[in-house]
């Protein structure tokens, strides 16, 4: 009881110093709010592209690559291999009784970026009748859809907005001039909202092309996977790979995710030893500052527990409060923040909206705390091994 | 008559970087109960070593130190805080007080290391405030009282806990000479009427002239002055 008193009267006292020592204790919250914000940001990166990713993928969809294609750019499906696979069981069918399946082509275009008149690669996807059953989530927010047989097309929002593509706008490839007549989107910044949707058949002859990307089927239900996923190795004239949408899109992610992960803790690592030795500084300064004031509760009978205790909790509260600073500036600044990313596999960059989530920022609080109490450790001990009778007579 | 404190055979050796110096050679101390002594001696004499010594802030090299009932020159760091907490009030010459804490929140705090309520606690430093003449000057902060009423924020929170003894190393060396007699005074009564020992250390021969027995600090030992009793009984 008396202990925790004790304690606390030291720890009080402490901290009502704090503001005498403005300067040192600014340094220990402001390298932290620097650690956490630059931490917190390159994760939030990381999470809203997995997101994105993971998004565009749905655990009711099956993708199908040509055998042993990792990625749908490297994948090839013959147009005759598509009736096959449009008669396998465990696909769900629509209200007029056709089964719900998409054969794709996806094919590369040119665009140029409206302000720095950039050219960067956007995917184009040619999709068939069954794409708005198999993807619900996609819906034109302006225009019309593209007719087929036309050279029409209907761009994503966020190409919109970064490319400034728009109903109207002319692209050229193919030996051919295109037309933009919508605007679709897919429900925030996805996938497909980085790309180009036009009539399969259209780029298929365009293209001069007889196979596809890929073909994705909605499935029937809870087992429909499986039952789809035999059915297609049955098949000896059939050589393809089946994977759940949403798995395949989650795999697909991991790597990079990983990668902007170690990232984050790199260069988050590197600030944080920074912030650790200005901390470090900062609360040997502040121990020997208030070396008398030490001694002095020493003298009257004050444990040497009591002193660690002030010493820790100021550490830890200055880095508490500068990883909420440097919380509140990551999410400030890029929370919702849309941001792109080159991916090999997917070529065009993918926008992706970064996301500071609260598991990232009690993250954030986390480093901090250990930062905090590594850099209060050592003067917490410095202060408890204080020799009494020298720092009490060291005076003026 | 028990003593409140008493040393034998004590040496204090200094180790400073190569070189050792022995301050205090085989000394030998006995203060009985009740007693106020001074200490007096040049610069450097080893007047604050012996003093801490008795405080318990610091061991000696060699020797006895028993202390309030206890022998104290075996204890740990921890032990010793304890038992300075019961048996010692100390009074520095620069106060040595809380800048940041109200007259009676210093007072208060050597009662935080006691069982007392948060009443009691008020209630004694209440007490302890009218015995040093503070009670209007409760609520201010050190740097808002003078040298000399600083000091007695110094005294009021040296006696709060009751202990056995009060050290004081130059109470007065801070203070014009009104306020130092003041201080002197106050020490003196609390001496008389409570029965406290006291030990103060003093450069002043008019301070030491409070106490009841002055001993001299000399090449590491102590030397009796001549007997005070006849002067201050009158
Ligand atoms: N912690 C220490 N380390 C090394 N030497 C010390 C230490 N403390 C005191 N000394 C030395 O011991 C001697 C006695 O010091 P002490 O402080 O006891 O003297 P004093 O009589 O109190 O002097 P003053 O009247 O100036 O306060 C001095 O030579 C001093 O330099
Ligand atoms: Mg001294």
């Amino acid at each position: 009881m008396s202990v925790l008193r004790q304690i606390s009267a030291v720890v009080g006292m402490n901290l009502r110093n704090l503001p005498q020592r403005r300067g040192a204790s600014l340094v220990i919250v402001i390298g932290i709010a620097g650690v956490v914000a630059v931490l917190l940001s390159v994760l939030a990166m990381a999470v809203g592209f997995s997101r994105t990713i993971a998004g565009a993928g749905s655990p009711d969809r099956a993708l199908i690559l040509s055998g042993g294609a990792l990625q749908e750019a490297m994948s090839s499906v013959p147009s005759d291999a598509v009736p096959n696979i449009t008669a396998a069981p465990g696909i769900a069918r629509d209200s007029a009784g056709r089964p719900i399946v998409d054969a794709e082509v996806v094919a590369q275009v040119q665009v140029t970026h409206g302000d720095t008149g950039k050219p960067t690669n956007v995917a184009l996807r040619g999709v068939g009748s069954e794409e708005f059953a198999l993807r619900p989530e996609v819906h034109l927010v302006a225009g019309r859809l593209f007719r087929p047989g036309l050279h029409e097309l209907i761009v994503g929002q966020s190409l919109k907005t970064r490319y400034g593509l728009d109903i109207g706008s002319h692209l050229s490839f193919q030996n051919g001039d295109w037309v933009v007549v919508g605007v679709f989107t897919s429900n925030g910044p996805d996938l497909l909202d980085s790309e180009i949707l036009t009539d399969s058949q259209t780029l298929l002859s365009a293209y001069q092309r007889n196979w596809f990307q890929s073909v994705t089927v909605r499935l029937a239900g809870p087992g429909s996977f499986d039952q789809l996923k035999r059915a297609l190795a049955a098949d000896p004239t059939l050589h393809v790979d089946v994977y759940v949408e949403s798995a395949f899109r989650a795999a697909q992610s991991r790597i990079l995710n990983l990668i902007l992960k170690w990232i984050g803790y790199f260069i988050g690592g590197m600030m944080a030893a920074g912030a650790l030795f200005g901390a470090l500084n900062s609360l040997y300064a502040a121990v020997s500052s208030r070396s008398l004031e030490i001694a002095t509760l020493r003298a009257i009978g004050f444990g040497s527990g009591s002193v660690i205790v002030s010493v820790l909790a100021e550490a830890l509260l200055l880095s508490i409060g500068g990883a909420l600073i440097g919380a509140l500036c990551a999410w400030i600044f890029f929370d919702g923040h849309v941001s792109s990313m080159m991916v090999s596999g997917l070529e065009p960059p993918i926008a992706f909206a970064m996301s500071v989530t609260p598991g990232l920022i009690v993250l954030g609080i986390v480093w901090a705390c250990v930062i905090g109490l590594i850099g209060g450790l050592f003067p917490a001990i410095r202060a408890a091994r204080l020799p009494v009778a020298r720092a009490l007579n060291a005076v003026v | 008559m028990s003593s409140v404190a008493s040393l034998h055979n004590v040496i204090k050796r200094y180790v400073r970087g190569k070189q050792t110096i022995e301050v205090l050679h085989q000394l030998d101390l006995e203060v009985p109960s009740g007693q106020f002594l001074a200490l007096m001696g040049p610069s450097g004499s080893g007047k604050t070593t012996l003093l801490n010594l008795i405080g318990g802030l610091d061991r000696p090299t060699a020797g006895e130190v028993i202390v309030a009932g206890e022998r104290i020159d075996q204890l740990s760091s921890g032990q010793l805080a304890k038992w300075r907490a019961r048996h010692v009030g100390f009074v520095f010459q620069f106060y040595n007080l809380m800048p940041m804490l109200s007259a009676e929140r210093n007072i208060e705090l050597p009662l935080l290391l006691t069982s007392l309520s948060s009443a009691q606690r008020k209630r004694n430093v209440a007490a302890a405030l009218e015995l040093v003449g503070l009670t209007t000057h409760a609520k201010h902060k050190p740097s808002e009282l003078s040298g000399g009423q600083q000091q007695r924020v110094a005294i009021a929170r040296a006696l709060i806990a009751d202990p056995t003894l009060l050290v004081c190393d130059e109470p007065t060396g801070d203070l014009d000479r009104a306020s130092a007699s003041d201080i002197l005074g106050l020490i003196q009564t609390l001496n008389r009427q409570q029965g406290k020992a006291v030990i103060m250390v003093t450069h002043d021969q008019k301070a030491a002239d409070y106490a009841s027995r002055i001993l001299h600090v000399d090449k590491g030992q102590l030397v009796e002055a001549a007997d005070r009793s006849a002067a201050t009984a009158a």
